[in-house]
This record gives structure tokens, sequence and C-alpha cells, in this order.
């Protein structure tokens, strides 16, 4: 089971943060501090795993930004591996050609993505289309949304004049 | 916009993405993709999508910004200041509220506490508009835990939302459901949930699937009744929702093996038509079909077929095809590859299978990537298990990577050597051990590694005195980390002795281990918990060999009071070894005149603070005035492993109490016999017990759980399932004999599906369940004795086969003579028997008896420490092991029958269903259905009793065994010849070993 998904950028700075494993405010801050620590000084011909408490630690670079996930002694690291990778991949298909500031600045939509392909700290998905059709499923409600409420308030606007 | 913010792009670091299908170019120049963003994010902000001011934008910035972490804690605060100023303004617009919460996890991701805008998002989710609503969805499942009071909140809204008739609705609330729902809360959505699994959306149903799983690991009895709709859902014609059955059905196996046995053959069938391509396209992955899904099902099987050969022989064929078939260039290929050696490593033993993933881990270990050997090390860790012969194979890989930079391969190596030690190589590989020990900080690791390093001591000791030492080593290093367990163990251990009647080793190894604590005390600051064994041995045997005087151990133990003044613990201990000294002193009715300092300590502890070195301070002083006689009493010296003899009844005392009631004072009443308290009492535990058993109830009744078909006979009801659906439990009792041990027998008996956990039984004849299940569960260990001893046997005639044939390479000599040392010595099976020995005394002390065990005690004993099976004692003169000179055939071939007969007609149903229709969807209802007749099959063909099926599994084995003939026998013939020695290499006669290892 994956514990938590962390997105750490090369200074450490926290882009995104999901739990699946129920931890305290103070326990997360203390984890991310301990992991990028961790992490960060690794070279770069070192393995993609490092052992922290008892528990694994997956991750994977892309370009400054860190993607880590957390996972039990006995999972498969090279499936995981593989599992950040896929949802890179399906990041990368919704914004086109994905970058840090894509997650940056709407790190709400990395959290929606993520919650399709990941639940319950399993995958749940393992089609990249499918989930892609599922978040622009969301995404064309909120637009139509979107306009319902505008063409309300143009309609309201219109009855005030 | 800063250019400087935005010079973090993506670089072309990643070689991996280029590897995808997708046609995009990571490499771009920076200042390019910096003007396309800002125009990205100028065109999605017009879009719509998601509504971003130009203060949220610059609050972003400006983190990013940040020099320091002060910095950025500083803009974060005064963010959170605006925050709770307008956010608690009245009549927000929705639009600006949204952005609000969306900036509070920002906030919160940033670790500082957003705690005071959670209530915000709990009304957002109250939202009728779907926009609204997911990011409330979104922000509750970040901000809360499953423990929060808010939760209660929710759950309302979430019953109402799992009703809405647009299914993204019900998405977003499954996403919810998943992170939110506590134990307590399960009942209030759990009816709904089951529903949903019906639901038209794929999406729906595999969300509601998750949910389930979810509710499983929480509470397993909450869904247990539920069993049958994961079966259904296997058989779901959209393969995600397929996909995402498999993850509790892989939690429902790993505790009860033996209810799904008869789902090996659909796991198979699917397993089959993922590798061959039958899934859609989308699901592809790099070229491999659907390979999450090939992992997953592979990681069933492994449980499914564990030492289980009839499950396993339905397995050999396709784990075979996804060998050849994965591509090793890819790492998703590799994480398949994986899987599969662990399925060969943990199902029945298949020689083929074997082979080719001894060849998949040489190519792992061959690697240049890190990730690969460290994939491979543990690949073999895994499979040394059942070939021990591997690891020799790739001896200097192994070296290799214990002596890389790279910590976690160090570590997992570390493993590996932890797995394979030996009485030959324990001292190379604690050595090894607590030099790295030494060498890191991380105080968990070196927790870790410090009870492994005891362990193996304990276990495989080649001598007392160098025991000793390590374990001093140990302490000195890793003292406050190691369990307090281990220092009374390593007390206890000193006290007893080795067990052998000789005392001479004893007192040998008493007076080994007093003259190098006295050693240690010259160093300075020590860890408590060793101080402890310290004080403890030196006031215990400190003056018994005569070597030390009572004034020079006592000085000791008054310099480490005083050194360690503020460890009230250690004082304790010093104090009591005093105390000890003192007392063998005058019981030997020599002089007792008391060292100066020791005048001082004490009056110092008897004005202590604390009452129990007050106490000790007393107690000392007492023993000191007494006579030689009465003092001998007390203190009788060694005799810490003698039992004290406690009155419980307290006779003595009866004089004084007859005293006391013929002068009037009543007499004692117990308690059980104080009637008016005894009621109240109990009806307030019981009112506790519903109290923590239900929890919060949200409608009047439950349903009626499925209690009563469970006695159901079987024909009646499984006819109607469309796949195997075990609910009736006697079939699966009865089914449970036939096949491998069960983990927890007591899985089945838990399974019943009345919930008496937390509820006071108050009438009713007790249930014949826990009979039936502890008497399955004998009975299973016996087989799982005889199993494993013979598998034993046969990997071991394969080590012969192998070794001649190790070829040697040039290498350097000290790693020439490290791998000789980890890996060589001749004689394999004097080693094996030897581990045997030791493994089948799981505790800490050391072998104590070598008078054989019946098999049956020792499988037992296998079973609760879960010993690896290579440790297995097959030296024991059990009936099975050394029988096979007789011709097994002819006498067990009547027996044999059952089982042929039930395999063939699994094969013949496996065969039907996958000819049979083209189509995914036909193809599973169509297996397992297949699948179902079978299990009727197996139900009549195994209704015999339990005993013969268990005789046909091993009398197979032999055959196999058999067949080896020449090697099998050489290996017996070793075997008898260690035993005819009656050695254990480490105690009674380390010197033959030593002549035998070189």
């Amino acid at each position: 089971m994956i514990h938590f998904v962390l997105l750490i950028s090369r200074q450490g700075k926290v882009r995104l943060t999901k739990w699946y494993s129920p931890y305290s405010q103070k326990e997360r801050t203390k984890v991310i501090r301990e992991l990028s620590g961790l992490i960060l000084t690794r070279g770069p011909k070192l393995c993609n795993f490092v052992e922290w408490r008892g528990l694994r630690v997956v991750y994977k670079r892309y370009a400054s930004l860190y993607f880590c996930m957390c996972i039990d002694e006995d999972d498969n690291e090279l499936e995981i591996l593989e599992i950040i990778h896929h949802y890179v991949e399906v990041l990368d298909r919704y914004f086109g050609s994905v970058c840090e500031l894509d997650l940056i600045y709407n790190f709400h939509k990395a959290y929606f993505i993520l919650d399709e392909l990941l639940i319950a700290g399993e995958l749940q998905e393992p089609s990249k289309r499918t989930v892609a059709r599922l978040v622009a499923a969301q995404d064309s409600l909120v637009e139509t949304a979107k306009e319902q409420t505008s063409s309300i308030t143009n309609i309201i606007a219109q009855v005030a004049k | 916009m800063d250019a400087k913010s935005y010079a973090i792009c993506f670089k072309p670091s990643s070689s991996a993405l280029k590897r995808s299908n997708t046609t995009r170019n990571w490499y771009r120049v920076a200042k390019l993709e910096q003007l396309k963003t800002i125009g990205r994010e100028l065109t999605k902000g017009s879009q719509g999508g998601f509504y971003q001011s130009k203060e949220f934008l610059d609050l972003v910035k400006s983190i990013g910004e940040a020099r320091s972490k002060a910095e950025e804690d500083r803009i974060v605060l005064s963010e959170i200041e605006t925050l709770k100023r307008r956010i608690s303004e009245p009549d927000i617009p929705k639009r600006k509220m949204k952005e609000y919460i969306i900036r509070l996890v920002y906030v919160e991701m940033l670790g500082h506490d957003a705690s005071f805008g959670y209530i915000h998002a709990v009304k957002m989710i109250h939202d009728d508009s779907l926009l609204v609503k997911r990011t409330g969805y979104l922000a509750v499942t970040l901000f809360l835990n499953e423990d929060h009071d808010l939760i209660i909140l929710i759950v309302n809204t979430i019953q109402k939302d799992l009703k809405s008739d647009n299914y993204l609705v019900v998405c977003a609330a499954l996403n919810a459901v998943c992170k939110l729902i506590n134990e307590e809360t399960i009942p209030a959505v759990l009816p709904q949930i089951v529903e949903l699994l019906a639901h038209p959306k794929e999406a729906v149903r595999k969300k509601a699937i998750m949910a389930l799983h979810r509710f499983y690991q929480k509470s397993p009895s909450s869904v247990s009744h539920l069993v049958s709709n994961f079966r259904k859902r296997l058989c779901d014609n959209d393969p995600g929702v397929m996909g995402a059955t498999l993850c509790p059905l892989f939690d429902l196996i790993t505790n009860d093996v033996n209810s799904y046995k008869d789902l090996v053959i659909s796991f198979v069938s699917i397993l089959k038509q993922v590798a061959e391509r039958r899934l859609p396209k989308a699901y592809d992955y790099h070229q491999m079909p659907a390979p999450f899904i090939q992992i997953k099902l592979l990681k069933i099987l492994a449980l499914l077929g564990s030492s289980d050969k009839q499950a396993s022989e339905n397995m050999y064929t396709v784990v075979g095809d996804i060998f050849r078939k994965c591509d090793s260039s890819s790492n998703i290929g590799n994480a398949v590859l994986y899987e599969c050696i662990c399925c060969v490593s943990s199902i029945y033993p298949n020689p083929k299978l074997l082979e080719s993933a001894a060849d998949a881990i040489s190519r792992f270990l061959k690697s240049d990537s890190h990730n690969l050997k460290y994939m491979g090390i543990d690949a073999l860790g895994r499979l040394i298990k059942i070939s021990p012969e591997i690891a020799e194979q790739h001896q200097l890989a192994v070296i290799d990577c214990l002596e890389d930079p790279d910590d976690t391969l160090k570590r997992k190596t570390f493993e590996l050597l932890y797995k394979m030690t030996k009485s030959t190589n324990v001292e190379v590989i604690v050595d090894r051990m607590i030099d790295y020990m030494n060498s890191i900080n991380d105080n968990h690791y070196k927790t870790e590694i410090a009870s492994r390093c005891v362990e193996l001591a304990e276990q495989f000791a080649p001598s007392n005195q160098w025991f000793i030492q390590t374990m001093n080593k140990v302490f000195e290093h890793a003292g406050d980390l190691v369990n307090i367990k281990v220092a009374h163990n390593l007390m206890r251990l000193i006290a007893e002795g080795f067990g052998e009647d000789d005392d001479t080793a004893d007192s040998q190894l008493r007076s080994s281990a007093v003259e190098s604590y006295l050693h240690i005390l010259g160093e300075p600051k020590l860890p408590s918990v060793f101080l402890q064994v310290i004080c403890w041995v030196l006031g215990e045997y400190g003056t018994a060999d005569g070597k030390y005087s009572a004034s020079y151990i006592t000085g000791k133990l008054c310099d480490v009071a005083e050194a360690y003044s503020n460890d009230e613990t250690v004082k304790a201990y010093a104090v009591t070894a005093l105390m000890k000294i003192y007392a063998f002193e005058i019981a030997a009715g020599r002089k007792v005149d008391m060292l100066p300092e020791c005048h001082s300590l004490m009056e110092e502890f008897l004005a202590s603070h604390s009452t129990d070195l007050q106490q000790r301070a007393y107690e000392l002083q007492a023993v000191i005035g007494l006579d030689a006689h009465a003092v001998e009493s007390i203190l009788p010296s060694d005799a810490s492993c003698e039992d004290i003899e406690v009155d419980k009844a307290l006779s003595f005392l009866n004089d004084y109490i007859q005293e006391a009631i013929e002068k009037g004072a009543q007499p004692y009443i117990p308690e059980s016999e104080r009637t008016g308290m005894l009621n109240i009492s109990n009806f307030r535990n019981q009112d506790h017990h519903e109290a923590s058993s239900h929890g919060l109830r949200f409608e009047a009744y439950e349903l009626p759980k499925q209690t009563v078909q469970a006695r159901i006979p079987p024909a009646s009801l499984a006819s109607t399932e469309l796949v195997p659906v075990p609910e009736p439990m006697y079939p699966r009792e009865s089914y449970q004999t036939t096949t491998v041990p069960s983990v927890s027998s007591d899985a089945a008996s838990t399974e019943l599906k009345l919930r008496l956990d937390g509820v006071q039984k108050r009438w009713g004849r007790q249930t014949h369940f826990p009979s039936t299940s502890t008497s399955n569960s004998t009975s299973l260990k016996t087989v799982n004795g005889i199993t494993q001893v013979d598998g034993s046997n046969t990997a071991n005639s394969r080590t012969r086969e192998t070794y001649d044939s190790r070829k040697q390479v040039e290498i350097s000599p000290e790693k020439q003579k490290l791998a000789a040392s980890l890996f060589g010595g001749p004689s394999k099976t004097e080693k094996k028997s030897a581990t045997g020995h030791k493994s089948s005394k799981p505790s800490s002390h050391m072998v104590k008896s070598h008078a054989p065990k019946s098999s049956m005690e020792v499988a037992s004993e296998k079973t609760s420490v879960q010993q690896p099976p290579d440790l297995l004692d097959f030296g024991e003169p059990t009936v099975k092991s050394t029988a096979p000179s007789l011709d097994p055939f002819k006498d067990l071939e009547g027996l044999l029958e059952p089982t042929t007969q039930v395999s063939s007609a699994v094969n013949h149903s496996s065969t039907a269903a996958v000819t049979k229709s083209p189509d995914i969807m036909g193809l599973y209802t169509e297996t397992t259905a297949g699948a179902h007749h079978k299990d009727s099959d197996i139900l009549s063909g195994l209704s015999n009793p339990p005993m013969t099926n268990m005789v046909g599994g091993t009398t197979t084995m032999q055959v196999a065994q058999s067949s080896k003939g020449p090697n099998l026998k050489d290996s017996l013939e070793k075997d008898a010849l260690v035993r005819q020695m009656g050695v254990t290499p480490s105690s009674q006669n380390p010197n033959l070993f030593k002549d035998i290892l070189g």
C-alpha cells in the first residue's frame, strides 16, 4: 500500500502532498523534513529507493522535481517507480508537456488527477485514457456550470438594470 | 512576472519519459518555456478552469522567491492572517470562497495550520453545484483524518451525494468515503456503496470496490459478508473494475488463503488473457499488456500457491509464459519479472521455473542499474530459501553490493546476509554488521541491525567467548537502542549457562564475562542498559571464581554509581550488586569492611528521594548486620535461576488472622461473594461492551447479516451464483483440511457471520466451530512439517549437483577471502543440520537438549516462529523422509487416486473454459462457471477423511524426490553421520568442526 505521495522541488519546497495513512500535521512536517534531507542529497546513479523507518520510499526525479511515494516493505519497488511515471505521463497528457509551474499554479488539478489514479493507497486505474476521460468529464462539467452561473448573473444584471 | 521564479522548469534529465509513446520534447529552452507558461496561465485564467486572483498568483510567486525558510514562514503567516479575516466575512460569493479554500490547502501543504478554515471546507461540500462541491471534497480529504470531529458533519452529505444521479457527484463522494469514513461511520454508508457496485458507470463501480477495500482494512468484519460481491466484480466486463477488485481480494486472501483456492483457475485464466493481450490497447503500458494487473495477479497467485502443490501446478504454464514474454529492457518489464520471481519462490517449487528465476536474478545482478541490483539482491534473498546453491553463483556480485557506497543497496545486502547466516559464517557476517552499525546515525536502522546481530549471535554463536564479546560490542555502540529484553536475555544466558551438564564451561563463561566487563568499565559514557547488565553480572559472579577481591569489585560498583549518578536504575542495580557481594562475603565467613566511598554512597542513598533506592540501601544495611547463616538463606550464591516459591494463600498469616477474629474482627469476604456490588459492575461492563462494538447507529435496526445462509447446504445456494461463492461454511471447512497449512486456522472461525467479539456470551451452548478448527490446524501442521521436510531434501540434492560445477573467476584475494568466509566451506549438510537444530529452539537460550523431537512438534514450532523453510530440520528422523528406499509407488498407489481425479477435473474445466468463447466477457463467466463445476468435483473427490489426501500429497513429493537417486542417498548418509555425532557445532564439539571446516 502507498502511505503517502510527496512532490518536492530540488530546493526542498513542497509541491504536493497526499496522505493515505493517518499522519498528524506535526508528523507530516517531520516526515517531509526527514525525507527531503534523505532524498535530495542522493547522487544520480544510486538506487531510486530509500529505506526509512521500516518502510521504503521510492522516488524519481523529473528535472527539478522529485516524485516520492512511501510504500510497505513487501511492495514491488519497480512497480511503484512505474506508477510514478504513469502519473507523470497522465499529467503530461493533461497539461500538454507539463512543467513544474503547471503543478505550482494548478496544484489542485494535480490532486484531482491523482485522485483518479490512486485511491486508498492503491492504483485504481491503469489506463491513461480512462483517467484522461474522467478528468475531462469533470472539467467540462465545471465549464458548463461556469457558463450557467455567468448567464444567471447576466440575467440578474439585466433585470437589475 | 519575475523570471527567477520561473527558471525552475523541467530540464532534460528524464531519459525515461522519452520512452513513452507520446511524442514530446522535454528539451526546451527555459526562456521559451517561461513565455509559454505565462501564456497558458493567462489563457486558462480567461477560459475558466480555475479562477485565480492576482492575489493568489502573487502569493505563490513570493513564496517561490523566498530565499529562506524563515522568509517563507513569514509570508505564509501573513497569508493566514488575511485568510482568517476574509473567510469569516458574511456573504462571500462562492467563487471567492472556493479560492480561499484552495489557498488554505496551499497553506496547509506548506506545513502550516489551517484548521480555522476546516469548517468552511465542510460547508462547501453541502453546495449544490459540482464545481464548488468538488473543491470542497478535495479540501476535506486533504485536511481531515478519519478521526476528526468534523467527520460527523460530512457523513450526511456523503449519504446524499452517493444517491445523486450525476455520476461525477457520486465519484467525488466516493473519493471522500475512501479517505474519511472511519470504523464507526461505515454502517452509515455501507448499504449505498454495495448498491453502487451495480452502477452503470464503470468509474463508480471501481471506486465503490476500492471503498469496500478500505473498509475491509479498517474493520474486516464490516464487509466480510460481501465477499461474494467481490467475486462477482472479478468478472466485470470493464478491466479497470476487475483490476480494482484484485486489491480487496489480495487482502482477503492474505488473511485466509484456503477459502479462495477455488479461484486459482479464474486468476490463472485472467492472467493468461492479460498476457496474451486480450485487454483493450488502452491498458498497455510501454508495450507491455496491462503490467499493473499482471503484477497484482502474480502476487495473488503467490499467496494461493504457497506450499500447495495442486494449486501451483495450475500456475506453472502461465508463469513460465510471462517469464518468456517479459521485456527485460524496460523498467516495467523488470517489475513484472521480479514479481514472477517472487511468485516462483513462494509457490510449490518447479525446477524449470526456478531456473528461469535464477536466470532473471543473474541478469538483475549483472546490470549496471542500482535499482536492478537492489531488486536482484532482494529476489536472491527469496530464492535461497528454496535453492540455497544459487547464492554461490553470485557471491562476487553480492560482495560488490555490500561494499557499494549506496546505503540502500548495502542495507538490502545485509538483509540477504542475515537470511543466509549459518554457524560457519556467523562471525564474518556479524562483524560486518557491527562495523556498519557503528558507521551510521539512523537510529531506527541501528536498532534493527542491532537486534539482528543479537539474534544471530544467540542462534549461531561458535563460542561463549565470542558471544560475550559480540554482545559487548552491540551494547557499547547501540546500547540504549536495543530492547531491554535483550539485556535481560543476556543476563539469563550468563546465569543459566549454555544448558550443558558440565559446570566448568558455565563458570568459564561467567569469568570471561566478568573480566571483559571490568575492562569495559574503564571506558566513559556507557549506555544505561549495558551498565545494568554489568552491575548485575558483577554482583552475581564478580567474586565467584576468587580472582578478584570483594573490595576491588565493590570499588568498581561504587565508581559506577557515582559516575552515572543521574541514572536511578543503574544506581539501583549497583546497590543490589553491592548487597550480593557483601552477602557472599559474610556467608563465606570473611570479615566485611566497607570501603569509605561505599559508606558515603550508602548515606546518600539512605536519604534519597527515590523510595526504591532508599529501600535497597536500608536492605543492604540490614543484611550487613546479620550473621552468616541468616545471610546465606537470604542471598544464597549462584541461585539466580532457582524459582522462588510463593505461598499465594499467605498461610503463614493464619495464626494472626485467627487471633484477630477471636478478638472480634470481621472475617474477609472474597470479592466474588460480595453480591450487591457484583451485579452493578457486571452491568456496567456489558454496557461498555455494547458501546464499543456498535458505536454510532444511523438507523433504527440493522439488516440481519447473512448468518442463516451460512448453514444452508451448499448445493441449493451455490447454483444461483455466477462465480463460486463460498458462503456455506461446511464445505469450506472440509476443503481446508485437504489443502495446504492455513496461516491462521482461526481466520475461518472468525469469518462466521455472527459477530460475537466484544459481546458477552450469555446463553446457548458453545458452538461446535472452535473445536473443528483446532483439529484442523493440528493435522495441517503435520502436513506442513512433512511437506517442508521433503522439500528441503530435494533442494539439498540439487545443491550437490550444481556445487561442483561452480566456476572460479579471477578476483582480488581480499574479496575471494570474504566470499569464501561468507559462502564457502565444504560439507553443506553438516551446516544445515546444525542450523536445523538451532532453529528448533527459537528462544534465546542456546540449544539445551539434543533429543529429537517428534516431527509434529518441530513443525508447530516452525510455524509459530516463522523460520524460513531452509532452516527446517530435515535431520530429524521423521518417518517420511527416511522411507524412500522402499518403493513408494506400490505402497501408496491406492491413496493417490483422489488427487489425480481432482487434477484431471481441474485441467478439463480450465481448458474447456479457455477454448470455448473468444470474447473476454464470455470468458470470465465461462471460466468461473467451469471453476464452479470443479468446486463440486473437489468436494466429492475429497470427502474421504483428510488423512488420505495428506498421504497422497506426500507420495507425489516422494516420487519427485526418488528420481534424484544417488544424490539423495548421499545426502541422507551425510545426514545420518551428523546425527551420529550428535553435535551442534557451537557448543559441544567445536573442535571437531574446526577440523572439518578448516
